[in-house]
């Protein structure tokens, strides 16, 4: 337990240093623009794929409907701070529970559904979302919804990723996360060990489509303008991308995937018909040399190599 | 003895396939009591209806004087039954200690845990040795010692063994059997599913016939066994 907390602590001492670090780079100006939307962006994609995970890497639930999510958060938080002119950090709050209640709701039912149709049932899900949210005038329909006050700074991004990841690490941790590790290992045993299988994937698939929304609303309030084609289902494949790259059941791996991901594609956003191409190139590399994503379903803490600095205590 | 486990006339369908037809049966406190029959005869349904895993359409079950048809498994769980299934499903990439703390996952009380953790070790002192192990790297046969140790790790007052003896060599059958009449010397009421009738035999009080969903013979274990009837249909003669 006390070993644990330490290493709590120097978790969040090294990411105080990054946040210190980054905010130096963009207070002095030594970033241009472009970057400086990146490493927010970054971060929400951080937070959409470690919510992702939770449900496809731990737990097992493939889900493509994640982007559906997002959309409920980013459009509740708009409504919230341009109608009714609420505080940032309540719009935030709002577009969590709004998700994972819509999550949970979905959940329900879809989460009797295992594999090929469930990853179906999710995509559809996801889509309806996107296309009521086209059809509701109320919210700018296609055209989108204008005029969000850009809230979203590189703290607010930074310290809300960094709640989410120890909120899903610990979370993972739990006598639930194990739960969630045994249905994805074998749904059946573990039912007969006496855990209520439904009960935990729908757990999970509400809290994971709650930070989605979080995510979401991140998003909002950093460009002006919302449009319901930013949260297509392909915006989904994105997020899993991002966490089949770094490796399901490693929260390391999803930082990792988004970081990786993100990057790549502002660097190649000069060249946008070469993006996906070299993006796809990517993938299958992956798939070939490390099918089980860059840190398969290990986390960075117990990588052999930062153990040894550990004092050896291995077995 | 008291009755432990009482089925009373279940009828259980899979879609349109009526896999079980009316079967009752009872198992007594501290009994081993063995379902056997041929392929397809519906002993593993039986007991999959059991442990909650499958619902029966008709008829009901009692575990201790309370209705456990149409709970769902975890509650029949909590309720002190515990099925091994078959094929042994035991968590492929957690270490043998991780499949045995899932087994305690209803539980809360840690010095009792850890005294079942003991007792386990002791009827399977292979897991022991192999604590840190991947359970996926180990032998068929002690994925199965994991697996009933797992199921063990409930305290269970009743444990459902499906197909213990399933694709292991003889000998190693053999340690498997002794260890199931060890447990229940230790006080485990036992119901077990086996198609290796001999061996089933050798170990139960009584039995239970099964063909094509109906239960056809039943009696005490010795006397089964030396039947003709069960020796040409299930024993080769």
């Amino acid at each position: 337990m006390n070993a644990l907390r330490k290493a709590d602590l120097k978790a969040i001492i090294i990411s105080l240093v990054v946040f210190v670090v980054l905010q130096a780079l963009l207070s002095t100006n030594s970033l241009d623009a472009f970057w400086q939307l990146n490493i927010i962006l970054i971060c929400i994609n951080i937070i959409l794929s470690v919510s992702l995970n939770l449900i496809n890497g731990y737990t097992g639930q493939f889900s493509l409907g994640h982007a559906g999510f997002m959309a409920i958060g980013a459009y509740t938080g708009a409504v919230l701070s341009v109608n009714f002119h609420m505080p940032f950090i309540v719009s935030l709050i709002t577009s969590f529970v709004t998700a994972a209640i819509i999550g949970g709701l979905i959940g329900l039912p879809t989460m009797r559904l295992s594999g090929d149709y469930l990853a179906i049932a999710t995509l559809g899900l996801g889509e309806i979302i996107r296309i009521v949210i086209m059809n509701v005038n109320y919210v700018g329909g296609a055209a989108g919804f204008m005029g969000i006050p850009r809230h979203t700074n590189f703290a607010w991004a930074f310290f809300v990723m960094l709640f989410v990841l120890f909120f899903i690490k610990n979370y993972v941790n739990s006598s639930y996360g194990r739960a969630c590790v045994a249905i994805r290992e074998n749904e059946i045993a573990a039912e007969a060990m006496g855990v209520n299988t439904t009960k935990y994937k729908v757990l999970a698939f509400t809290i994971g489509a709650g930070f989605a929304g979080v995510a979401g609303c991140l998003f909002a309030h950093t460009f002006y303008i919302i449009h319901p084609s930013s949260f297509t289902f392909l915006a989904s494949f994105n997020y899993l991308i991002m966490v089949v790259m770094g490796g399901m059941g490693s929260i390391t791996g999803s930082i990792a995937g988004a970081f990786i991901l993100t990057t790549v594609s502002a660097l190649l956003s000069n060249w946008p018909e070469l993006r996906m191409s070299i993006y796809a190139l990517i993938l299958i590399a992956l798939m070939f040399y490390r099918p089980q994503g860059l840190f398969g379903n290990i986390e960075i803490t117990s990588l052999p190599v930062l153990k040894r600095f550990k004092g050896g205590k291995q077995k | 003895m008291g009755i432990m486990l009482k089925i009373d006339n279940i009828n259980v369908y899979y879609g349109a396939i009526h896999a079980i037809k009316g079967i009752s049966l009872e198992v007594d406190k501290g009994e081993i009591v063995t379902l056997i029959g041929a392929n397809g005869a519906g002993k593993s349904t039986t007991l999959r209806t059991i442990s909650g895993l499958l619902k029966p359409r008709t008829g009901k079950i009692s575990f201790e004087d309370k209705i456990i048809s149409g709970m769902p498994a975890h509650r029949i769980v909590e309720c002190g039954v515990s099925q091994v299934p078959e094929g042994r499903r035991i968590f492929a990439n957690m270490t043998v200690m991780e499949n045995l703390e899932l087994g305690a996952y209803i539980r809360k009380d840690k010095n009792a845990i850890q005294n079942d953790l003991k007792r386990v070790f002791k009827h399977f002192p292979r897991l022991a040795e192999r604590k840190k192990q991947e359970a996926g790297t180990l032998s068929g046969g002690e994925q199965q010692m994991l697996a009933m140790g797992r199921a063990l790790m409930s305290s269970p007052r009743l444990l459902l063994l499906d197909e213990p003896s399933m694709g292991l060599a003889p000998l190693l059958i053999k340690e498997i059997f002794a260890i199931i009449k060890d447990i229940n010397e230790a006080g485990t009421t036992i119901l077990l599913v086996e198609q290796n009738a001999n061996m089933a035999l050798s170990i139960a009080n009584r039995a239970y016939v099964l063909e094509t969903g109906k239960i056809t013979l039943s009696g005490d274990a010795k006397e089964l066994a030396a039947s003709e009837e069960v020796r040409k249909a299930y024993l080769g003669g």
